[in-house]
Order: C-alpha cells, then sequence, then structure tokens
C-alpha cells in the first residue's frame, strides 16, 4: 500500500534554503505565524515558550573579527521520513495524533487528537513542535485577521508546522474542480517560501525532477534523500531523522554546522 | 478503650485516636497544598509550571518513573512469594502490595495532571499507536493497577468488622486463593510496562543522550528498568517496612523475611548495575560516538549534569548497597541494611532523573544551547502530594487492616 496513493504519483514535498541568501530579516517567521494563526503572548522574553513554527537562528564561525562570520539558518518542521520509515516524533505519539502522509510527505498534527503528552516534543532533536501553555488569545480586532483555513489550537496542546498543507487541500480542491489531479509547481507553495524577499526557500516536491526543489538538492533515493548537491546537507544526518528539508552553502563551516561531529573527525 | 478499637486488627495495639487524628491532619495539610496546585495546573494550565518547550518532560515524569520504579516492589515479591514459592515472603506481601498501590495511584495521578488535556487521556486508549511506548506503558500500567487493587481489595476485607460480615468473609478468602493467578498477571505486565517506561527516552534517536540500541523494538533501556525496578523495588518496600517499625516503635516483620528479600534484592541489584555498566560504555564508546558525539559532552556544560551523576547512580547508589547486600554480614547488620536500602532507593531515582531530565538538557543541533529546569512550587507540590497521599494511607491501613502478619506474635500484649 505504501506510496501507492495518488495512481503511484506519490509526492515528497520538501524546501531547499539557501543560506548564503538568507539575510535574518525574519519575513519567513512572520508571514508563518499571520498565514497559520499562531497565538502570541504580550510577554514574549522567554523564547522557549514562543510558538515559533519557523524560527531563524543566528550562526557564527566561532571566530574574531576579521575571520568572523555569521550565517541565519531558518527552522521550519523537517517533515522527517525516519530512515527506517519512522519519523522520530510520529512513531512515539501514543493516540497517532501526528502522522506520516506517505502521499505528500508531510507529517500532520491533529489537533482535536492530542492530548498533550509532549512525547513528541521530547522526540524532535530540531525543537520543532510547540505547546500551548496558554489559551490562544489575540486582541480584538486582530481576531478578524486570522485565517479561516487553519483552526486556532486550544490550551493544553502541541502545534508544528505542516508545509502549510491547507494551502495543499485548497489547491488539490481547485484542480479536482478542473479535472486534475496533479499540481502545477507554482500551485503549492508555503507561506515562507512566498514572503522571503531574496527568495531563499524553495519548495516543491522532492520526488518530480521537474520541481526546482529536486534539481537544486539533487536527493539520492538510493541513500535516504541524501543530497548530491555538494553544497547542500540535511540538519541533523546522522541521527537517521532523514528530514526533507535541504539547506545550500558554499561556506565549508555552514555546511559543517549542520551536524555533530567528534574532535578527531573535523 | 480508645474511641476506634474495634476496628483495630485483633491482638494488637495502635496509638491513641486523637494522636492518631493529630497525625492524619498534618498530613491533610500538605495533602490540601498539593490539591490546590494540581487545581490550579488543571483549570488554569500548565502554564503554572516552569517546563517549556525544551523542557516538555520534566519533575513530574520523573515522579512517575520514580515512583513506579519503588513500587516495583510489589510485582517482584509477589512473584518471588507465589511462583517462586519462597513461602516466607508472605509476611511482607502484603506491605508490598500496598505500596505498590500507593505507588501506582500515584503515578497516574501525576499523569492525569501532567497531560495537556486530561480530559482527552482515553485517546492513549481509543486511538491506540502500537509502536508508542507509552501506549504500552498506559495499557500494563492501568490493568496492572487493577491487579493491586484486586490484591489490595481482600487486606482491606480483613478489617475486623468488615470479616464479620459473611459474604466479605468469603470473597476475601476466594480472592486469596487465586491470588497466584494475579501475582503472575502481576509479573507479566510489570516485566512490560516497567521495560516501556525504559524505552520512552531508550527509542528516541533524535536524542542521543537517551537513545539506546537494542534487540527488534526494544532499547537496553527497556530491559534494564524491569530489572532495577525488581532490584530496587523491594529495598523500598523494606525501606518503608523499616521506618514503619521505627515510627511505631515495634518489630513488624521477622529478620530472615528481610533478610531473604534484602538478599535476593542485592543479587538482583548487583548483576543490574554490571549490565548497567556495559550499558554505559557501549552508549559511551559506541553509540553516541556513532552520532558525532564525545561521551564526556553531554557532562560537559554545568555542575548540575556533571559526571558526579553517573558515580553517584552506579558506585555510590549501584555497586556499594549491591555489595552491603548481598554480604551476609553487613546485610543483617541493621546500620548497614539501612544504608544499603536507602542507597538502592535513591540510585534507581537518580536512574529515572538521569534518563528523564538530563535527556532534554544538552543540545543537539550544534548551533543550539543548553536547558536547564527548576520546577515551579506547582510542580514540587504536586509532587509531594501522592507523597501526603500514600502516607496517609499506610497510616489508615496499618491502624485497621492486619497487614503484618507477624506483629501479633512479635509484640504481644501484656495486660
Ligand atoms: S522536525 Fe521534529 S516535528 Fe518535524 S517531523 Fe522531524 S521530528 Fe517531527
Ligand atoms: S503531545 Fe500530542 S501529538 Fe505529541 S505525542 Fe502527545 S498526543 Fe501525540
Amino acid at each position: 500500500m505504501k506510496n501507492n496513493h495518488n495512481n503511484g504519483k506519490a509526492k515528497k514535498f520538501g524546501m531547499v534554503i539557501d543560506l548564503d541568501k538568507c539575510t535574518g530579516c525574519g519575513s519567513c517567521m512572520v508571514a508563518c505565524m499571520s498565514e497559520n494563526n499562531v497565538p502570541f503572548k504580550a510577554d514574549e522574553t522567554d523564547k522557549r515558550l514562543s510558538i515559533t513554527w519557523m524560527l531563524v537562528y543566528k550562526l557564527n564561525n566561532g571566530k574574531s573579527h576579521p575571520d568572523y562570520d555569521e550565517c541565519y539558518l531558518p527552522r521550519p518542521c523537517m517533515q522527517c521520513e525516519g530512515d527506517h520509515g519512522h519519523s522520530p516524533c510520529v512513531s512515539v505519539c501514543p493516540a497517532v495524533a501526528t502522522d506520516y502522509s506517505h502521499e505528500t510527505g508531510i507529517v500532520s498534527q491533529i489537533y482535536t487528537r492530542c492530548f498533550g503528552c509532549r512525547y513528541c516534543m521530547a522526540a524532535c532533536p530540531y525543537h520543532a513542535r510547540y505547546f500551548n501553555w496558554w489559551d490562544p488569545a489575540w486582541p480584538a480586532d486582530m481576531e478578524k485577521y486570522l485565517s479561516p483555513n487553519v483552526s486556532p489550537r486550544m490550551r493544553g496542546i502541541v502545534e508544528k508546522c505542516g508545509f502549510c498543507f491547507h494551502r495543499y487541500q485548497l489547491a488539490m480542491d481547485k484542480a479536482y474542480y478542473e479535472g486534475r489531479d496533479e499540481l502545477e509547481e507554482g500551485e503549492y507553495q508555503t507561506s515562507c517560501t512566498q514572503a522571503c524577499p531574496a527568495g531563499a526557500i524553495v519548495f516543491g516536491d522532492l520526488n518530480n525532477p521537474k520541481h526546482a526543489v529536486h534539481k537544486i538538492a539533487l536527493p539520492d533515493s538510493k541513500h535516504g534523500g541524501r543530497p548530491k548537491n555538494p553544497n547542500a546537507f540535511r540538519l541533523l544526518e546522522r541521527l537517521g531523522t532523514n528530514p526533507k528539508v535541504y539547506y545550500l552553502s558554499s561556506r565549508k563551516w555552514v555546511r559543517d554546522s549542520g551536524d555533530n561531529y567528534r574532535p578527531d573527525e573535523k | 478503650m480508645d474511641l476506634d478499637s474495634a476496628l483495630w486488627p485483633k491482638g494488637v495495639q495502635r496509638c491513641t485516636f486523637p494522636k492518631f487524628m493529630i497525625g492524619i491532619t498534618v498530613v491533610s495539610v500538605v495533602l490540601v497544598w498539593g490539591v490546590y496546585a494540581a487545581l490550579l495546573c488543571w483549570f488554569k494550565g500548565l502554564n503554572q509550571t516552569n517546563m517549556n518547550d525544551y523542557y516538555g518532560f520534566a519533575l513530574w515524569i520523573w515522579a512517575d518513573l520514580a515512583v513506579i520504579a519503588l513500587g516495583g516492589g510489589a510485582f517482584f515479591t509477589g512473584f518471588l512469594r507465589y511462583l517462586v514459592k519462597k513461602d516466607e515472603l508472605k509476611h511482607i506481601i502484603n506491605y508490598a502490595v500496598l505500596i505498590g498501590f500507593i505507588c501506582y495511584s500515584s503515578a497516574q495521578l501525576i499523569l492525569g495532571i501532567d497531560v495537556g488535556q486530561p480530559l482527552r487521556g482515553w485517546f492513549i486508549f481509543w486511538h491506540a499507536n502500537v509502536h508508542s511506548m507509552l501506549t504500552e506503558v498506559a495499557f500494563c500500567l492501568s490493568c496492572y493497577f487493577v491487579v493491586l487493587c484486586i490484591e489490595y481489595i481482600p487486606l482491606i476485607l480483613e478489617n475486623r468488622q468488615l470479616d464479620k460480615v459473611p459474604f466479605f468473609h468469603h470473597l476475601g478468602h476466594n480472592m486469596h486463593g487465586i491470588m497466584a493467578i494475579f501475582a503472575a498477571t502481576g509479573a507479566f505486565l510489570s516485566c512490560f510496562h516497567q521495560g516501556s517506561l525504559g524505552g520512552v527516552s531508550g527509542v528516541l534517536f533524535g536524542r542521543p543522550f537517551g537513545f539506546r540500541e537494542g534487540v527488534f523494538i526494544w532499547p537496553w533501556t527497556f530491559f534494564l528498568f524491569t530489572w532495577s525496578a525488581a532490584a530496587c523495588g523491594p529495598c523500598f518496600t523494606i525501606l518503608v517496612t523499616k521506618l514503619t517499625e521505627a515510627i511505631s516503635k515495634k518489630q513488624l516483620v521477622k529478620p530472615n523475611v528481610v533478610d531473604l528479600l534484602a538478599k535476593i534484592s542485592g543479587w538482583m541489584l548487583f548483576t543490574y548495575i554490571i549490565a548497567k555498566t556495559v550499558d554505559t560504555w557501549y552508549w559511551a564508546f559506541v553509540t553516541v560516538p556513532s552520532k558525532g558525539f564525545n561521551w564526556a559532552f553531554f557532562y560537559s556544560n554545568n555542575d548540575f549534569y556533571g559526571t558526579w551523576i553517573l558515580w553517584l547512580e552506579i558506585v555510590i547508589c549501584g555497586y556499594i548497597p549491591a555489595l552491603l547486600l548481598i554480604t551476609k554480614k553487613t546485610r543483617q547488620t541493621n546500620s548497614t541494611l539501612w544504608i544499603a536500602i536507602i542507597l538502592a532507593s535513591i540510585g534507581v531515582c537518580v536512574n529515572r532523573w538521569a534518563l528523564v531530565l538530563q535527556v532534554m538538557a544538552p543540545p543537539v543541533m550544534p548551533f543550539d544551547t543548553w536547558a536547564l529546569y527548576i520546577p515551579s512550587w506547582q510542580e514540587v507540590a504536586t509532587t509531594i502530594l501522592p507523597v501526603a497521599y500514600g502516607v496517609m494511607l499506610i497510616m489508615i491501613s496499618f491502624r485497621y487492616l492486619p497487614i503484618f502478619p507477624q506483629e501479633r506474635e512479635l509484640n504481644p500484649i501484656t495486660n
């Protein structure tokens, strides 16, 4: 059954983020929050309590001037497939409140199913999962700006990036209405991809050789999707998470920051 | 004649009713404090805690794992008594069951507070994911709790007044008759949920500190948790028994019974700690290097999670109590027996601490930072709540139920 959905044309939606282009402006974060009705609090001082499905990290090469260099790294959910077919978070959820779709390659989060045990958060090495510690609340007038396509989440459950899955659903609805069962590359794009002013994020189907993500990252399906592009890398590849977000950089230290290496390996 | 003496077990002496009530009142104050904190968490949400998105598993999950390990005395003593036929242990099995009952009901209470949407707790059964260790925990834990209730009920029915009712008398008698079946079921269920609790962090391949390799779906921690609970659970049973003896100022169990249980625990602990040492070695020199880490990294950032934790867990609270318990002389000397059972009980808690809280602390992404966590008073109060509840249940059970079959013989009333 696996991979046989959709007339055998299983998708693997993924992203390539060019870190040499990212300026760290945070537009992707803002776009994500407004697109997905992500709640915020009056006081967001403690970042470990802030919900940021897309989070931009600031990295540096640890050297001082004039050798100092830095880099911004946007981190959405990596939609991990897992090297052995088990995403770190999906396999642990006791209530199947998060699931891996073999049709799209997207890891879903079922808000009405999640009971807030937070085991998935413990499992995710990227900290891409967020718990609703508070009731979601927006200033009165802002409620009018909420997206009707995304349900707000209640207190006590976990939420995360789902590659703007509602956009996929809308695009598929439109396609079905028009008698198609395939989407054009541009028909389904995530909000962060579209918001990035530097054009650092590219989104599409990694299984489709015509899509830009495939052409750039050159995922090697025989080796767990490892990129053949020498400038591309994935975060924490060694853990066996098999993520679908690829990063690009021409700088070695940036590529090396994507994984852990023992001192004797460096 | 005391107010409630008609309810005491036959032929035993208890403290006066006012004294008993003072004790109950003191414990109640702590209990009410804990209940207040629990209500805050239920009504206001988990923002009452100091957990955060890096520390989604914290004090409560540790408390859960720790009480279940300490409550392991119930299943292992039951296993020894009914299946291995160590008949002497019938003199301590009631107390082991009571302690197990307290530990397991506490664990369920803590879990009920810990989840973000307690009213959806049943989803774990209804929408069960068979791949999740937590699902296995939930099923086996709930089933085993039912077994513990079945084991505890005949004890309640033995209350002097209840026993006078013929129906209760026969019910209790018949339940005793089939207890071996429940003990066997309990041992089976316990092996699985103790193990799956070990699997909780062991399967986290995204968290190199907790991750362990293993056989099929079971990481080594699966087996180590069952083993350590069987080793340290009985030590905790002995510890609480000795504390009860100290507080009630009388001997309740004959030394040969304690000695037998301590000896078996000692050998379990000794073999366990060797396995744990091998596991730690393999993790340090095979597992984590393959993920790009140096084992020392996990102990390098702060004093709180320094290598002292390894020494404390494996040597001070592992080898030392194991040796004290397997050596006849130290096992039979009161002071060294005390030291051994206290150290063993601490050791298993330290192990659970490391495999819950320390797993969350080190960064996995190389550019991320360490996370440290200090619980809020609400978390502390709700963790102490089960302790108060346990003390209260022990006080009531000890006063009104014939928990210690040897008490009458050891403390004849002379007047
Ligand atoms: S990044 Fe985290 S939340 Fe997303 S699929 Fe991977 S493990 Fe799950
Ligand atoms: S917090 Fe929700 S999604 Fe995560 S493991 Fe628990 S029930 Fe599943």
